[in-house]
């Protein structure tokens, strides 16, 4: 029978099934971080039990950690007790930690693929939403919520039922200055916000194939802001590269033989979806969003919706979003006045990223007025961008290279934008206060953010390269 | 462990008529800094019911500072719970007082977090919805899990809605998936040894 990608994985991971209710699923590979995992260590320890597969789990500090003076102790109070209790939690239960001061620490979603941990064929969860990343290799991928952290921990699976299925195609070039978070954001502007609520998602077309492994990812991490249970992408050539001689990438004749393997992953051609869209690259522009929801946004030469021209989902919350944006129906938002720029999080803070921003900003300088933080995704990342410079070119144009972490994207740590103020982030969130009490947050490309601190205001990049 | 069991709620409940609630409106993530599940409800929708984060400033306008909605179920519009997978949000929700959550649609990883803390999710129609919007403050809900049913008393209107039959058995018995999958040990370590 023909199968789809996710069905392919789904099946080799069932356990066992309830009747009528859910599948016992089994969870190849479990990433924690401080946030979303004391409670469910807590839950381990009244039952008095251990941590059944530690050797499949993988812990690091990320959402709460500074992003400046790393060596230091944390100074904020409870960021450091939930950073401590990781650390403790990890020391008891046999969990290896790349916590702050490790080499491999960062930014979770970021870590696990650069590590070779992620492979395709796999299962992954992680109180995170944005462990959808992670289907970039053709793996199921997906967050969960801290009861189910502690089920994992306890039994390494979980009571799943299966989505319903999607695949969204993106066929054709990409024009000149678009990258794969305006293929995401265009994406999310076309389906909305809840356009994949109860789907697994598998992007498809010769666009996305296009991609390199971290312009992949991208597009997966956000598959969660369509309300997607998990996204995912067919492992070819490019996947095995990319994975092929990192740290824990299997070796030698083991490498061999899980190649075999992934090679059969991919949906077989009359394998049927419950539901399929089918998008034109070459309709697409440098994207950025005006609202509270990161399916609102417009082309950067389109302007703002009215409540005519908007879609019926965005229809009702628009002058609520609006004016929490300090923004106006039908005006333009190219030109608008920025005040931060936030390159980082596990959307956009890759090599490739950094890579993307400083070539388009060396011999730039940034406009006076604005302040500019870049925050690499791991300590693998920030030790690249030095060897290549990038550091040097970053200074060179004012921008601030910080430590890795999650950062501005979420405002947990010190990173926050103030009220009022305008970020235009290569972050995934623009909900409100989601950068800090009402910032006012324009979710972009690296390459539109990067124009953005150039010129102070949101710019279409296309008029500044060559 | 088990939580509290679930089967007819009946009360008034506080209108949220507001698309697209993220989780970040729930529970902002600066709350999000505790290690127990304890006392998020005093930081319930905390930026919508305070100016400048003060206490001593409840906006006005925020349903949940408006004395004349009360009650232990919370009505809100479609795409409830969207964004981060923080449990936190449920916590909040279920620490506050509310025991049920009606919409016309859930986010997935909100709706599996509720169900896992005892907070029943109420799937309705976009039609129902609106006539429970459409109720007064004095208004009473009732919502039966055997039956599968949600009454607005005040005019007998009803509507039955899906849950998994799964979950339904542990919502009413307060049952936790953990102890299922801790009493299916030896199947997992089965299946360990062929994969």
């Amino acid at each position: 029978m023909s199968k789809t990608l996710f069905e392919k994985i789904w099946e080799k991971h069932i356990v066992k099934t309830i009747e009528d209710g859910p599948s016992v699923l089994y969870i190849d590979t479990h990433f924690i971080h401080e946030v979303t995992s004391p409670q469910a260590f807590n839950g381990l320890n009244k039952r008095g039990i251990k941590v059944f597969r530690p050797k499949q789990t993988v812990a690091t500090a990320d959402h709460n950690v500074p992003t400046l003076n790393q060596h230091l102790p944390i100074k904020e109070e409870l960021s450091r007790m939930q950073v401590d209790a990781l650390i403790k939690n990890c020391a008891e239960h046999g969990v290896e930690l790349y916590g702050l001061g490790h080499p491999f620490q960062g930014i979770v979603h970021v870590i696990g693929p650069e590590l070779g941990i992620t492979q395709p064929g796999m299962t992954i969860v992680c109180g995170d939403s944005h462990t959808s990343t992670h289907g970039a290799f053709g793996a199921i991928a997906f967050g969960i919520g801290t009861s189910e952290v502690e089920m994992v921990l306890a039994t390494q699976c979980l009571l799943q039922t299966k989505p319903k299925l999607m695949r969204i195609n993106v066929d054709g070039e990409l024009n000149k200055g678009v990258v794969s978070k305006d293929i995401v954001l265009y994406i999310l502007s076309k389906i909305s916000a809840s356009g994949a609520t109860g789907y697994a998602v598998e992007f498809a077309g010769s666009a996305i194939r296009s991609l390199s492994m971290e312009a992949r990812m991208t597009i997966c991490n956000m598959s969660i802001e369509m309300g997607g249970r998990c996204g995912l992408i067919a492992p070819d050539e490019i996947t095995f590269n990319y994975i092929k001689g990192r740290e824990f990438a299997p070796k030698g004749a083991e490498w061999e033989s899980k190649l075999a393997g992934w090679k059969q992953l991919h949906t077989d051609s009359d394998a049927a979806f419950d539901k399929e869209y089918y998008f034109d690259a070459a309709d697409i522009q440098p994207m950025i969003t005006y609202g509270t929801n990161p399916g609102m946004g417009i082309g950067i030469t389109e302007n703002i919706p009215t409540t005519e021209t908007i879609n019926d989902t965005d229809r009702s919350g628009l002058s609520k979003s609006l004016a929490y944006m300090g923004l106006h129906q039908g005006e333009a938002i190219k030109g608008h006045k920025v005040d931060y720029v936030f390159i980082g999080s596990c959307t956009n803070s890759r090599i490739e990223d950094l890579r993307m921003v400083a070539s388009f900003v060396k011999g730039k300088h940034k406009a006076d007025d604005v302040e500019v933080w870049i925050v690499p995704g791991s300590k693998q990342v920030e030790k690249q961008a030095k060897e290549e410079g990038i550091d040097k070119i970053f200074e060179a144009a004012g921008f601030m290279l910080r430590q890795p972490g999650c950062s501005a994207c979420l405002g947990m740590n010190e990173d926050k934008i103030p009220a009022g103020k305008y970020c235009i982030s290569t972050s995934n969130r623009n909900f409100e206060g989601r950068q800090g009490a009402g910032a006012r947050t324009l979710l972009a490309s690296p390459l539109t953010a990067a124009a953005a601190a150039i010129t102070g205001v949101v710019t279409d990049v296309r008029e500044l390269l060559n | 462990m088990g939580k509290a069991k679930v089967d007819i709620i009946k009360s008034r409940f506080v209108p949220l008529n507001m698309e697209n609630v993220d989780t970040d409106q729930i529970i902002p993530a600066r709350f999000l800094k505790a290690t127990t599940r304890d006392g998020f409800g005093k930081n319930l929708f905390r930026d919508w019911r305070y100016e400048n984060d003060d206490e001593a400033k409840p906006k006005a306008d925020f349903v949940l500072n408006n004395k004349n909605f009360t009650g232990s179920i919370l009505v809100a519009a479609k795409n409830f719970g969207c964004g981060s997978s923080r449990e936190h949000a449920a916590w909040a929700i279920d620490d506050y007082g509310f025991r049920a959550v009606v919409s016309s649609f859930f986010a997935d990883i909100f709706k599996n977090n509720a169900l896992n803390n005892g907070l029943l999710p109420v799937t309705v129609s976009e039609d129902f919805l609106q006539k429970i919007f459409e109720q007064g403050n004095e208004a009473t809900l009732t919502i039966n899990l055997t039956e599968q049913k949600i009454t607005i008393d005040t005019t007998g209107e009803s509507e039955s809605f899906e849950i998994n039959s799964y979950k339904k058995t542990c919502m009413l018995n307060g049952y936790d998936d953990i102890d299922y999958l801790l009493s299916s040990k030896e199947d997992i370590l089965a299946f360990e040894t062929t994969h």
